[in-house]
């Protein structure tokens, strides 16, 4: 019996995997006939997932976790049985910003610390010069470039309420509000930094790997009571979703895959952009500086697919940190509910484990070590915060 | 409408959908409508006019960016999503369906956003029907012309009149069960490669 499906994505290079599994057919194998449809908006998504237009959806990570919190929005529960994407970010800054930072800079260009310093010691020029406050682009209040850009300037003492101005931009708007200078900086995912700098108004200055290690990006999102309702939809879409994984991350597919996600109806930017992505090798700066990163982006290598609740752990404990919302045991165990290693388990037909909360599973440049088990204690140990009372 | 006029800001990149749902909106009694079509600097224009009600289509991008409303480090009045009620399904398919997104801000009773619901979603299916009959009144001109163009030639190709090459024309596309437009178009096509 074959269950129609329709599942809606954002055209971001970590909708790979969904992409691939319906255009290569792994869904077909597994009796899903699913209809992608492209969107516009995360909140798009988001209504359409919520109120049964979509079965599936490739959604921001914390937005599946505000859903099932009823945060910014109505209460709905998710889960998430497959992790769409590990990493995959990066913050661009304009070229007039990349010059203050680096005549700034004590120490490496490619430490998050030096950086965040750096921009501390902008940041109080421009405050003393009277100047506008800088902006940044991220793209949505529950985002993990919202919280990235917030862990990394914090870290150098700038406050991203107070010093800054952070504002919400559609991925597509980003690299026009920086060529016309409304925005400074901004932090997106692939293909729009790539973009900023081939047409020379933006310098990649961090991979987002480089201020966490390992961060939960997109998730495979699913309404619980119908999840509930269709364990073996589930499981067969999930797998569906392992095998094209494993098909992108297999180099010798490299160019099958880039073709497929280039597609107009899919993600519609040249094969080769697409491409430096996936290898995570990158043009950093328009005059042709590049680096390469093997942390880039994760996409079913090591494990990126199995989603891991210490994952949606510190997810959590970034909405505390920035008063999105307050700390309660209740809330975060809700959180770690969203992410189904189980779900993931059964699917690929593995004896289930419970997932350990292992330390510092993210990888931090900053700040002590992730206990998912104490977040009240971790969460004490920054400086800049914004804890609700 | 005894109370006073809610203040509602229609964002729409499209200024003749936002006619229609403004003509709409006044007809009904709503007094105080705005509309925002620049999406630059979006949220500081929507913060200066200080709305009750926000309509937004869902095609727009910059839904996302309204979301920061929703954040609690601005000292301005909080709205709250379109849905409103959970329970209240129905008319948020409705308007998930006709392709419009409402915020209303929080305080603001519910039996007063429903009229003002209704009325978006079918201005908005309104101005969608619009749009295909447009669509068809242009094919249907296009294909007159194709039609027109297949005629001349089978007219030259055949020596016969415009009704004798009509009628030829109209009983082939009978005879193969297809569109007169189709066969034309395959007339004008032969008729190029054959040229």
């Amino acid at each position: 019996m074959t269950h129609s499906l329709r599942i809606g994505f954002i055209p971001l290079v970590d909708a790979a995997a969904l992409i691939v599994a319906v255009d290569k057919g792994f869904a077909k194998d597994e009796g899903l006939a699913v209809e992608l449809v492209r969107e516009v908006s995360w909140s798009n998504v988001r209504d359409k997932l919520n109120i049964g237009l979509f079965e599936a959806a490739h959604l921001l990570a914390p937005v599946a976790i505000a859903s099932s919190l009823g945060l910014g929005h109505v209460k709905v529960p998710i889960v998430a049985p497959f992790n769409l994407g590990i990493n995959g970010n990066a913050i661009t800054v304009s070229p007039a910003l990349h010059g203050a930072i680096m005549s700034e800079l004590d120490g490496d260009p490619n430490d998050p610390m030096a950086t965040a310093q750096a921009l501390h010691r902008v940041v109080v020029e421009r405050a003393r010069a009277g100047a506008d406050p800088l902006t940044f682009g991220m793209t949505f209040p529950f985002s993990t470039h919202n919280y990235q850009l917030r862990f990394w300037m914090a870290a150098g003492g700038v406050d991203p309420d107070e010093d800054v101005r952070l504002v919400v931009l559609p991925p597509p708007y980003m690299v026009d509000s920086l060529a016309n200078g409304h925005v400074d900086a901004f932090c997106v995912g692939a293909p729009w930094n790539s973009v900023a700098v081939d047409l020379g108004v933006g310098h990649i200055l961090h991979f987002a790997s480089d201020i966490l290690q390992r961060a939960a990006e997109k998730v495979l999102a699913i309404r619980q009571v119908w999840a509930d309702k269709n364990p073996d939809v589930v499981a067969a879409l999930t797998r569906a979703h392992v095998k094209a994984a494993a098909f992108i991350e297999a180099p010798e597919n490299r160019d099958e895959v880039t073709a497929i996600l280039a597609k107009l109806e899919h993600i519609g930017v040249s094969p080769e952009v697409l491409q430096r992505t996936l290898d995570g090798k990158l043009k950093i700066s328009p005059d042709g500086t590049w680096r390469e990163s093997n942390r880039y982006l994760l996409v079913g290598r090591e494990d990126a697919g199995r989603p891991d609740p210490a994952q949606a752990a510190w997810l959590y404990a970034q909405m505390v940190r920035w008063g999105q919302t307050g700390i309660s045991p209740q809330a975060l165990e809700t959180a770690k509910a969203v992410f189904r290693p189980d779900l993931y388990d059964a699917a690929v037909g593995k004896p289930s484990s419970p997932s350990d909360d292992r330390a510092n599973i993210v990888g931090a440049f900053a700040g002590p070590a992730f206990d998912p088990a104490d977040l009240e204690a971790h969460l004490a140990a920054f400086e800049i915060a914004r804890l609700k009372s | 409408m005894p109370e006073k006029s809610p203040k509602i800001v229609i964002v729409d990149e499209s200024p003749i959908r936002a006619a229609i749902l403004e003509e709409g909106l006044r007809e009904a009694g709503y007094t105080d409508v705005h509309h925002i079509r620049e999406m630059q600097n979006l949220l500081a224009r929507v913060y200066q006019l200080d709305p009750d009600v926000i309509l937004i289509d869902l095609e727009n991008p910059s839904r996302d960016v309204l979301e920061q409303m929703f954040q609690v480090s601005r000292a301005v009045r909080r709205p709250v999503a379109m849905f409103v009620d959970q329970s209240d399904a129905e008319s948020a398919r409705a308007s998930v369906d006709a392709g419009v997104s409402s915020y209303i801000v929080d305080g603001l009773k519910k039996e007063r956003i429903k009229p003002i619901l209704d009325l978006c979603i079918s201005r908005f299916n309104a101005f969608s029907k619009l749009q295909d009959e447009l669509e068809r009144t242009k094919s249907a001109l296009e294909e007159r012309k194709i039609i027109d163009r297949a005629k001349g030639i089978v007219m030259k190709l055949k020596g016969l009149n415009e009704e004798e090459a009509y009628v030829l024309l109209r009983s082939t596309a009978m005879r193969e069960k297809k569109k007169i437009g189709e066969i034309a178009q395959s007339i004008i096509t032969a008729a190029e490669l054959l040229k």
